[in-house]
């Protein structure tokens, strides 16, 4: 196996095309960088990574270059010698390489490359405006934390700062803070090379660089909002988040986006009970680095005024409020009775927003009820066509595809379809039951978008007598419905979505639902008479357990998720 | 010293010097044909290497080594690129080259692209150069109508198109891989190397990148053999195995506080002190030299009246102009062979000043280290010459001067190593100057009354 020697420590690297900042993260050492990332092309300017290389021969003596480079873009192989400039920080439990004389005499090992970092921070900070406290991304900055813990504690700069207007009208969404910029030119590379749109450009020359962009053409493409994620400083600053929170106030959680099929991994950040922001979390499994623009901003229906809020019955043709424990007998029996009457003209609906462990407990008790009871896959919201990128410059998809915005708008339906398949062999889609004049109907909904839905229900679609709605918003479903139920927001559970390639991803509550909004899980246990903790958890493991698709999810499921075995 | 017949520039001067007939009246382009039609490719690349030609560019490198660099055997295209994009201050030589005669040089190309089986060659001129690019373009439309351009040149299956590219207005396109990507359409931002242009170059195919200059002497080393290019310039130093000697005619050009500011072509090795006291007949206004910059802005300062170790009586003025002499006083190299002489009575905080003006307006911006530090030691700079200079401005300057460039390791091209030179040069050698400055807090009659900082 190859070996590189990071700070003294051998390291075996494997067959990857690995760089020193790679390598030296294998061996635990973090080589700070700025315009480094792992899913953009190296250019190796902003002097952040450089670090110390040489040779180890095999016969154990070393050869190492006088000057320093820069990690990202020197690869190593075998016998590869990295000194950071962390060295003299180093555990000490490996022996340390026969560094010849000629190197440690002018300086010691690490020195060089300490130096540099210090000195490229010194010069990154002296056209940067210092202003922290009224800048978001201080808490979060790289620019802050690298120079905490790299740099020099006080500027020997006291000249006039170069004073760049900022550029609000950069993008619709996004703004540009042109005095914070670094110029790691990531944002650029990013318009470039993954979505292919190349809006940014960097104008001007030498310490009045700006980033840009084209007159009349501002940066408007459905994955922008990641240039944001991108930017290490708070150069470019979302105008969805700008000043709303303080980071260092944020909770974060590990959550999917529901927005579509690709079921990206986010991180979700709320603060008290409230989500201000979601960022994209790295799933090679799910999305890659990346999240779209839909479903970065696609969150605010979570926080808006107009959800159902309490359940309702209607009473004399107008909804009146209810509580649960009112309620949740009332509709027990109210089923039972439409079953018991008819269990082939009462349907199921189960939604591709359940996760799987609501559907599968949904699917539990009304298969309970009566076999006859028809389980029907919800709606599934389809909008336009797969959108991929990057795209050259007539806005046609180029091979090959680093990100895709699925046309089918919802997280789970491969979930919910295994759920079905396994109570009752066949997924039977909404538009086969629209028509069969049904006696009774229990509408699991959850869709965040009404207009989404309203599209993907088959037109002259009429209510049976008998409707419960859960759902988030009030649309042509629930308008019908006698009883309406409020339903819970993707963040506001925990569950499981198992997106378009199979890939089941378990993930977090971020926030709590409204005080009187009963999530569905908690019902599903409520209807089934089930008592204690309801913990999705322990669902999952149940499902797991009797659905065999679903088998990997009783074991630990590993971060990014688990691949869900499918017979092609 | 017995006067030396140019041949460079031999044909500068003459009635219609730039176009086809005058070249041919005066024997161009047999050469070319005598090479295209009785030599192999590789026996021109050997000549060029035998003959110790370096490059005319600034760095020196020997041209039929880089030449050699070429993947053997490629299937194509292989590209040639001629860097004409002459834009270190004081530095004309190219100018005259492609004005007055621009055949000397496509005969170059000729035979360049021949040696390293090359079909294209882009000719990148420098933006500013107007009429440099219409003698060109008159001298490329020329040899296209006699058929010395395009298919079938002189009856034989050699093939060659000259491209005339203009630049983009910036010093950066001058470095080569700049030069490459700027060519390409993009912004010349320098390119990381390794791949050398030589493996990976314009449109990512193995691309040559010579000098104007390099490229006439390339005519003239063909025509006239190397043994008349060995008698001219200076052997390699025994002491140094690494010298490749510094054979041959050399373009120096002459300027700032000159009597005679012009174009010479002398061989190799000529001292400083003769260039400037008589081909440029000495310092204007009955005024001394106080600095001399010997090869282009970005090899540094020479201090005139300082000793040169070792020698008596003779003082760092006495260096000799080949591509060691300049580097034995603390200068970088030779570069471009611009020699710019500043007077006894101008100030050198001016002069820093001017320098850092200029490196600070063309860093292209990639590199953390040049882009802040060519804009840090021009803010400085501006505040010594206003009479607010501090006395540890000084050491901040030469240690920012010291830290970005290629020799430390801190950016991608030659441009902050250039940046920097001048200044630590000049602080080293005239501190005394700058520290007077600063403990008077004079202010420069040049400071202009509002900040220019950042300008």
């Amino acid at each position: 196996m190859p070996t590189v020697y990071v700070n003294d420590r051998p390291v075996e690297v494997g067959t990857g095309k690995l760089n020193c900042i790679q390598a030296a993260e294998k061996a635990g050492v973090f080589v700070p960088s700025y315009c480094w990332h792992e899913a953009l092309t190296v250019v190796a300017s902003c002097r952040m990574c450089l670090v110390e290389v040489g040779e180890r021969k095999p016969d154990g003596t070393v050869v190492m270059q006088p000057k320093v480079v820069p990690g990202c873009q020197t690869p190593v192989r075998d016998g590869t010698v990295v000194v950071t400039g962390e060295y003299a920080k180093r555990s000490g439990a490996d022996a340390p390489l026969a560094y010849p004389a000629d190197y440690t005499k002018v300086a010691e090992p690490g020195d060089r490359a300490k130096r540099a970092q210090a000195d490229t921070l010194e010069g990154l900070l002296i056209n940067h405006p210092l202003d922290c406290p009224v800048c978001d991304k201080a808490g979060e900055c790289k620019l802050q934390d690298y120079s905490y813990k790299y740099g020099r504690s006080e500027s020997r700069m006291v000249d006039e700062k170069n004073q760049p207007p900022n550029k609000p009208g950069l993008s619709s969404k996004i703004t540009l803070f042109t005095d914070r910029c670094i110029m790691c030119t990531r944002c650029v590379r990013f318009t470039r090379e993954i979505t292919g749109t190349g809006e940014l450009a960097v104008m001007g020359r030498g310490h009045h660089e700006e980033i840009d962009t084209f007159p009349g053409r501002p940066l408007e493409n459905k994955l922008a909002g990641n240039v944001v994620d991108l930017c290490p400083v708070g150069a470019l600053g979302s105008k969805d988040f700008l000043y709303k929170q303080r980071v260092w106030y944020l909770k974060e959680s590990a959550g999917v986006c529901s927005r579509c099929a690709t079921g990206c991994s986010v991180q979700v950040d709320t603060n008290k009970d409230i989500v201000y922001r979601l960022r994209s979390r790295e799933n090679p499994e799910a999305q890659g680095h990346f999240i779209c623009d839909e479903g970065r901003y696609g969150y605010h229906f979570v926080n808006s005024g107009e959800r159902f809020v309490r359940p309702m019955a209607k009473a004399d043709g107008r909804f009146k409020p209810a509580t649960w424990g009112q309620l949740t007998p009332v509709l027990k029996k109210e089923v039972t009775d439409a079953v018991t009457v008819n269990a082939k003209g009462f349907a199921a609906v189960l939604s591709p927003f359940l996760t799987v462990e609501e559907a599968f407990l949904f699917a539990t008790f009304f298969k309970g009820l009566s076999k006859d009871v028809r389980l029907v896959l919800g709606p599934v919201p389809v909008v336009g066509a797969d959108d991929t990128y990057p795209k050259d410059v007539r806005g046609n998809p180029v091979e090959p595809v680093k990100f895709t915005i699925r046309a089918e708008k919802c997280p789970n339906r491969k979930g919910v379809e295994a759920v079905l398949r396994h109570f009752q062999g066949a997924v039977v889609p909404f538009a086969d039951v629209a028509g069969d004049g049904l006696a009774a109907m229990w509408f699991a909904g959850g869709y965040p978008d009404k207009d989404q839905l309203e599209a993907a229900l088959p037109g002259g679609w009429t209510a049976p007598p008998l409707l419960v709605a859960q759902d988030l918003f009030a649309n042509v479903v629930t308008a019908s419905a006698k009883y309406v139920l409020p339903a819970t927001a993707a963040f506001e559970k925990e569950g499981t979505f198992v997106n378009h390639a199979f890939l089941a991803q378990p993930f977090a509550r971020a926030v709590k639902p409204p005080v009187e909004v009963r999530p569905e899980l908690q019902l599903a246990f409520d209807l089934l008479g089930r008592r204690g903790l309801v913990q999705a958890a322990a669902v999952r493991a149940e499902a797991a357990k009797a659905v065999p698709l679903l088998a990997p999810l009783g074991l630990d499921v590993p971060g990014n998720g688990v691949r869900l075995a499918v017979k092609a | 010293m017995a006067t030396y017949e140019p041949v460079l520039l031999a044909r500068i001067g003459k009635p219609g010097s730039a176009s086809l007939e005058g070249y041919r009246a005066d024997g161009g382009y047999a050469t070319a044909e005598r090479a295209v039609k009785d030599l192999k490719p590789e026996q021109v690349t050997a000549q060029v290497k035998d003959s110790g030609l370096r490059g005319r560019g600034g760095a020196g490198f020997p041209t039929g080594l880089k030449w050699t660099f070429l993947p053997k055997d490629h299937p194509g295209p292989v590209y040639l690129c001629i860097n004409a994009d002459e834009s270190e201050p004081c530095t004309y030589n190219n100018r005259i080259l492609m004005e007055k005669d621009p055949h000397q040089v496509l005969e170059g190309i000729l035979l360049a692209c021949f040696a390293v089986k090359s079909k294209k060659a882009f000719f990148y001129i420098r933006y500013e150069y107007g009429d440099a690019y219409r003698a060109l373009r008159n001298a490329v439309d020329e040899l296209y109508a006699a058929g010395l351009l395009g298919k079938n040149i002189f009856g034989t299956d050699f093939e060659l198109d000259v491209v005339l590219h203009r630049g983009a207005g910036a010093y950066i396109c001058g470095e080569e891989t700049g030069l490459i990507e700027s060519l390409e359409g993009k912004r010349a931002w320098p390119r990381i190397k390794p791949p050398f242009p030589a493996v990976v170059g314009a449109f990512r195919k193995p691309t040559l990148v010579n000098n104007v200059e390099t490229l006439a002497c390339v005519t003239q080393i063909v025509k006239m053999g190397n043994d008349w290019f060995k008698s001219l310039g200076v052997p390699p130093d025994p002491k140094n195995p690494r010298d490749a000697g510094s054979y041959g005619p050399k373009l120096y050009t002459l300027a700032g506080h000159v009597n005679e500011p012009k174009c010479v072509e002398l061989p190799m090795g000529v001292t400083l002190r003769d260039l400037v006291e008589v081909h440029g007949g000495g310092v204007w206004k009955g005024r001394k030299a106080k600095a001399v910059n010997p090869g282009g802005l970005s090899m540094g300062y020479v201090d005139v009246l300082a000793p040169l170790k070792g020698e008596d009586g003779k003082t760092e003025y006495d260096i000799p102009l080949d591509f060691n002499g300049p580097g034995k006083v603390g200068c970088l190299g030779l570069g471009t062979a611009a020699v710019t002489v500043v007077d006894d009575a101008t100030s050198m905080v001016d002069v820093l000043h001017n320098t850092c003006q200029f490196f600070a307006h063309e860093s292209c911006g990639q590199c953390t280290p040049c882009r802040e530090g060519t804009g840090w030691m021009l803010k400085i700079t501006d505040r010594l010459r206003r009479g607010q200079g501090k006395r540890e401005d000084l050491d901040i300057l030469v240690e920012v001067a010291d830290r970005i460039g290629i020799m430390p390791g801190t950016t991608i091209c030659g441009l902050a190593d250039g940046a920097g030179w001048p200044v630590k040069t000049a602080i080293r050698k005239f501190r005394g100057e700058f520290e007077a400055a600063i403990r008077d807090g004079s202010r420069s009659r040049y400071a202009k009354s509002l900040a220019m900082a950042g300008h």
